[in-house]
């Protein structure tokens, strides 16, 4: 194409229909790539939303129970109540691979698998609204992880689908209209060369017959 | 094992340490951020999910960003004791954005 040099030789004709045949396949793979992608992305995006929704409603029915629990409590009670945790929460992440994408998988596991064990405070001294607050929040707080999960996996995906949209581009727009460019520069310019060849050729036979024989036709 | 950590004002994260996580309180977003900082430096990947307010991601949301595309950690908005004003779903939209082109949520 105009601007880029190409030298009209057959071989480097060879080389650019090779180009191009490569160029299509690629862009025929990274699309269906990147329908794939999108698909997978909708469903998570879909599921991110709903989990978002409960989360937020979650968090903030465990808050306002937290609130009322404060209003009761002093707040020296309240903080003395919930600063020696019980309970602990290991987290354990693994990958899973979608579509050559590593999405995080995390598992987690609480020292305390009663759920009534979760209070870190007798209950003599604290009031049923800490309990209920507390009770919420531990309800909500798997949704919480889920909702990690879901969310950093659709980062990813956004990320990927972001680059392969863009080559998928590049290529059908730059280097494909580009290399059929050049390939069709190339043929004309020898099909030209050919043709001069050919003109030449037979007015050199013209001068020879000329020569040898005075011959005019 | 990795851990968790929650990063938000005192009342929001007291609730979450009874739970059991790690919870870090800021008293404004400039601490917040170094905070985040600090957590995510200290050693590798020992922290995978950090929480953090919502009216303190908002302002350090440069910091957060640059969580987005690498898989570990997990940086989640989850909203404050004033309520949720939307921060996480403009995530959603963002992100969505960002892979389709356009808002296709249709909200």
């Amino acid at each position: 194409m105009a601007g880029t040099a190409v030298t009209p030789t057959r071989m480097v004709l060879n080389q650019l229909k090779g180009r191009l045949k490569t160029a299509r396949r690629g862009h025929k793979l990274l699309k269906d790539k990147r329908d794939e992608l999108m698909r997978q992305f909708m469903d998570v995006v879909k599921q991110n939303k709903a989990l978002r929704i409960r989360v937020e409603e979650g968090l903030t029915q465990a808050f306002a129970s937290l609130q009322v629990a404060s209003s009761i409590m002093s707040p020296e009670m309240l903080e003395q109540a919930l600063l020696y945790p019980r309970q602990s929460v290991e987290l354990g992440m693994s990958f899973k691979n979608i579509m050559s994408v590593n999405v995080p998988l995390y598992s987690f596991t609480t020292r305390n698998n009663d759920p009534s064990e979760i209070y870190p405070y007798g209950f003599a001294q604290t009031s049923g609204e800490l309990d209920d607050a507390l009770d919420k929040l531990a309800r909500v707080f798997e949704d919480m992880l889920e909702l990690a999960q879901v969310e950093k996996t659709m980062q990813l995906l956004a990320e990927e689908i972001e680059k392969t949209r863009r080559r998928v581009n590049a290529l059908e727009y730059v280097m494909i209209p580009e290399l059929e460019g050049n390939i069709k520069y190339i043929s004309m310019k020898l099909e030209e060369n050919e043709n001069a060849t050919k003109v030449r050729l037979l007015k050199v036979k013209e001068m020879v017959l000329q020569d040898a024989h005075h011959y005019k036709q | 094992m990795l851990k968790i950590a929650v990063i938000g004002g005192r009342d929001t994260v007291m609730g979450f340490k009874a739970l059991g996580l790690d919870t870090f309180a800021a008293e404004n977003a400039a601490e917040a951020g170094k905070l985040l900082r600090s957590l995510t430096r200290e050693s590798e990947d020992e922290y995978a999910i950090i929480y953090i307010e919502e009216n303190f991601a908002a302002q350090i949301q440069a910091e957060i960003d640059r969580f987005k595309d690498s898989p570990s950690p997990a940086i989640i908005v989850i909203p404050g004791r004033e309520g949720s004003s939307g921060l996480g779903l403009q995530a959603l939209r963002a992100a969505v954005e960002r892979a389709v082109g356009t808002n296709i949520l249709g909200d």
